[in-house]
């Protein structure tokens, strides 16, 4: 039972090797490592007791004469987003099934790789073990997109990947400094919290981790690279991107930016809000003028994330615990919406939303589950999304009611064009196009059935989840608080 | 000294057979030859050995030689045919290979300046016919002269600074230099201080550090392949050990003397090393720019002199050699496949030689510093390792660098997989499938569990 996080983080890598060697039935291989995975996470939340602890750890010296250990362990932040990472992963392999890739056994073990990466990320209590992670994510994504993504792969995907990793060597600019502070040398992510900076050091911290944060999220103006990576990655690595992966500086946010400089947070915090909610505003008002599907879902994805980061700047419980759900909520419906882009795609060969129309009369199954899909996108009351955008709202609302007005204008400004291209694919008349479209079947079908299950489901009852949060979120808030009034 | 032994006698046996004809007996003599002298290395750890005060066999000594003999061994692997259309004569090369590698291992264990200049020119002499090998390649011979111009210039810089510094201390011994500044700091000789800048000119020449670095791209490029990749790995891990031994041994107490001079030429090292390598079309000769941007990493250990420096270096350089030498083995054989070292011959590699674009990967990987290859660790050592004295402007400088090195490095991965091109199976002979999966396994060893190597000096 100890050892479950060691085989939770493991047991991908395996599953990539296996993958990797086993031929035709890469995917089957693939879907069986993902789907052991889910079952032991659903085992590690079911043994999960929501208190404000840290479970499951496992602490072994890794390269002792440096200071880092292999120190990971779950607590209730932590467990949203590894359970995000295990529910999504079998989906995302599941919905490349329709797919004939060129060499696809190594498109499955990358994403498997990712997947080792992203838990390691998410569950890291030692900074070095966590940028680790940071980067052994990157770097499959990285290939899944240029290998297998549209025209334009090769100078997007270097523009994305340089981005990326800029940020995060200032990460590490800022990992080192933390640990040269450390009068116990090493890594530990306890160690940091200790430490005593004044608020101007702080400041330099904050940035050096914002800046790896917002590239990965991404918030407004570090947002460039991320549009036209969406549009030219292949379904599977946009919806890792966008599913998992922006969570990544989510979580990096919560867990290593808010505790360990507070007072940075105090100064420059504000301004972090400021352009969250910028974004949102901007992010809503271009993807109005998109033309083409995926991009609009990538740009309205930007403004979804601003509210979330918008909520954690704000720093109470509320936007927290909203951050929380609405990272689980967002996750499962972008992926639901890059799914039914990309089942569209596949057979028309187009996203254009002026040339599309009228399939609903065609695939009544697929505009039925992908109209529950928007309507958790735009976080309609019983959908997963509207209990997190609500509890976003109320947390910058609690900060600023300024804010929280122009943030809540994502909800207003999605709906009319998230309702708008839903109406335009679906809805209207059927041209010559797509006349034969025909409707989801077999793989498609379960990918879509289960991603709208989720959907209600989360909507209609998410206390278990928010409980398994709640504890330590408000430890954390405490920890930033008696923080905060030590330094002042 | 039983090391420097075992590489001569290798060398004049190696002499000998090519005397008697006996090809084949070549490569199993020297490969004998280096393993011993590796068995040598390992069986004289932590003696600590001074030989009449010229040589220190210290555990820095005993790691750069091991290093160095070790990449020296691996080059030798890939020598397969490597010559055989050149010459009839491969014996020489064998020789000349062998006898700077007997240089070099003087170079990193000298504790007299006179012995440093010795092994500097037993192995420079050597790297000058090695450059101009191909007697019949107009770019062979223009390399070897103009090698041995520079080389010569940059030697006349070193011995005219070690002169200036025995004017002023009465002593080639690095020792006795080290006690002459601690004692005598506040009233220095004036001579000492031009004999160390001179001295810091010529060690900058032979390792490419700009603004001495203009010779490096050309040699590099008129040198025949194989050659190159010995000078730019093993020599210059060899220039390393040499540089470091000097200014940390000897004129640490100087130390806030020199630091300016060493951050521009760190910086500019850096800075034209990277930019110069981004717009090259050539693979080898973006691999000689990048030569010139780690050489600025490498400087890094000199800015900061704390207990590490030494290791770091020794990471590094193990880093970089290990991953060079992959890059080298894969473009020999694409250079014969192909005819051509330009990035577009590498379009499409990876459809049919999977194998083979996986450790040119890893390579680049490393090169370009990404974690779990050994290539992060050692520049993680190096800004670390700047970082205890906060130059964290430099750091960051580096890190603008670094980001900069990804787009070149990761050019040639871009073409093997993302490209399309023509479908050629390259050929491999096992003796190359040997040195590139150990070197890949070393590479990703050492990126995962460095701990083996982080406390050997």
């Amino acid at each position: 039972m100890e050892q479950l996080l060691l085989l939770l983080i493991f047991l991908p890598l395996v599953g990539a090797v296996v993958t990797t060697f086993s031929g035709n039935a890469a995917k089957h291989v693939a879907l069986c490592s993902s789907i052991v995975s889910l079952v032991l996470t659903l085992t590690l939340v079911g043994s999960f007791s929501p208190d404000a602890s840290t479970q499951f750890v496992v602490n072994y010296p890794w390269i002792q004469d440096l200071g880092i250990s292999f120190h990971a362990g779950i607590d209730g932040i932590s467990v949203i987003t590894v359970l995000l990472t295990n529910v999504l992963i079998p989906l995302i392999i599941l919905a490349g099934y329709r797919h004939e890739y060129k060499s696809g056994n190594a498109l499955f073990a990358l994403i498997l790789f990712m997947q080792s990466g992203l838990l390691i990320v998410f569950t890291a209590l030692d900074a070095f073990l966590f940028y680790i992670g940071w980067e052994a994510a990157l770097i499959p994504i990285y290939f899944i997109c240029a290998i297998w993504g549209g025209k334009d792969r090769i100078k997007v995907n270097m523009k994305f990947f340089v981005y990326t990793i800029a940020g995060s060597l200032f990460m590490l600019l800022g990992i080192i400094y933390l640990y040269l502070q450390n009068p116990a040398n090493n890594f530990d992510i306890q160690a940091f919290y200790n430490l005593s900076l004044d608020s101007t050091q702080q400041s330099w911290v904050f940035w050096a981790f914002f800046i790896a944060f917002a590239i990965k999220m991404p918030i407004f103006p570090f947002h460039t690279w991320q549009p036209s990576t969406y549009t030219e990655a292949p379904a599977v690595g946009t919806m890792l991107l966008s599913g998992i992966m922006l969570k990544m500086g989510i979580y990096g946010v919560i867990r290593w930016l808010l505790p360990i400089a507070p007072a940075g947070l105090q100064e420059w915090g504000h301004t972090a809000i400021i352009l969250s909610v910028i974004g949102i505003v901007y992010a809503s008002v271009i993807a109005f003028t998109q033309k083409d599907a995926k991009r609009l879902v990538a740009y309205s994805s930007i403004a979804h994330v601003g509210l979330i980061s918008a909520g954690i700047f704000a720093l109470n419980t509320q936007g927290l615990q909203g951050a929380m759900i609405q990272m689980l909520s967002h996750g499962i419906n972008v992926v639901g919406l890059f799914f039914v882009l990309d089942i569209i795609s596949s057979r028309l060969k187009t996203n254009r939303i002026a040339e599309l129309g009228g399939i609903a009369k065609q695939a009544p199954l697929l505009a039925i589950t992908s109209l529950i899909i928007v309507l958790g996108t735009v976080a309609l009351p019983g959908t997963n999304g509207f209990i997190g955008e609500f509890l976003l709202l109320m947390g910058v609302y609690q900060y600023n009611i300024w804010l929280a007005v122009f943030a809540g204008l994502t909800i207003i400004f999605g709906a009319v064009y998230m309702f708008r291209m839903y109406q335009s694919i679906m809805l209207g008349k059927t041209n010559d196009l797509t006349i034969g479209f025909t409707d989801i079947v077999g793989s498609e079908k379960i990918v879509l059935y289960i991603i709208c299950a989720l959907i209600v489901a989360l909507g209609v009852y998410p206390k278990p989840l928010l409980q398994l949060s709640e504890a330590s979120v408000q430890h954390l808030i405490e920890q930033v608080t008696q923080k905060l009034t030590s330094v002042n | 000294m039983n090391i420097i032994i075992t590489i001569t006698v290798t060398a004049l046996v190696v002499l000998y057979a090519g005397l008697f004809k006996a090809k084949k007996a070549l490569l199993p003599i020297t490969l004998l030859g280096l393993l011993t002298a590796l068995g040598f290395v390992a069986a004289s750890w932590n003696t600590d050995q001074v030989y009449y005060g010229m040589m220190q066999m210290d555990n820095f000594a005993l790691a750069f030689s091991g290093i160095t003999i070790l990449g020296t061994l691996f080059i030798f692997l890939l020598t397969q045919d490597y010559f055989a259309k050149d010459s009839e004569n491969i014996a020489e090369y064998f020789t000349l290979i062998l006898f700077s590698l007997a240089g070099i291992v003087i170079m990193v264990s000298y504790k007299n300046m006179s012995m440093l200049f010795i092994g500097l020119e037993i192995m420079s002499v050597c790297l000058y016919i090695l450059a101009g090998i191909r007697k019949g390649d107009f770019g062979s011979n223009e390399a070897s002269l103009k090698y041995f111009l520079m080389g010569a210039f940059s030697t006349g810089f070193l011995l005219f600074g070690i002169t200036l510094i025995y004017g002023a201390t009465g002593s080639f011994d690095l020792d006795i230099i080290n006690q002459y500044l601690i004692g005598n700091y506040q009233q220095l000789s004036p001579l000492f201080y031009p004999g160390l800048i001179l001295m810091m000119i010529g060690l900058s020449f032979k390792i490419g550090a700009v603004p001495f670095h203009f010779w490096v791209p050309d040699v590099y490029e008129g040198s025949p392949t194989l050659i190159m990749s010995y000078m730019s790995t093993v020599v210059k891990t060899a220039g390393f050990a040499a540089f470091l031994r000097l200014f940390s041994d000897a004129f640490a107490p100087l130390h806030d003397f020199w630091l300016p001079p060493l951050m521009v030429i760190v910086c500019l090292t850096l800075l034209i090393g990277n930019v110069t390598a981004l717009f090259q079309k050539n693979f080898k000769r973006m691999l000689a720019y990048s030569s010139v941007s780690h050489a600025g990493y490498l400087l890094f250990s000199l800015i900061a002199l704390t207990a590490n420096s030494a290791n770091n270096v020794l990471v590094y350089a193990a880093a970089y050699t290990f991953a060079s030498i992959i890059a080298f083995g894969v473009l020999i054989m694409v250079k014969r496949t192909t005819g051509s070292d330009h990035f577009d011959s590498f379009n499409g590699l990876a459809r049919k030689n999977p194998f083979i674009a996986f450790v040119l990967t890893v390579a680049m990987l490393s090169l370009a510093g990404i974690p779990l290859t050994a290539g992060f660790i050692g520049k993680y050592l190096m800004f670390l390792n700047v970082m205890q004295e906060y130059q964290v402007l430099l750091v960051a400088f580096a890190i603008l660098n670094a980001l900069v090195g990804f787009y070149y490095y990761f050019k040639v991965i871009v073409a093997m997989y993302f490209k399309e091109g023509k479908e050629i199976e390259l050929e491999t002979p096992p003796q190359y499938k040997v040195v590139l999966v150990l070197s890949a396994v070393i590479t990703l060893f050492l990126g995962i569990y460095p701990a083996v190597i982080l406390n050997l000096i």
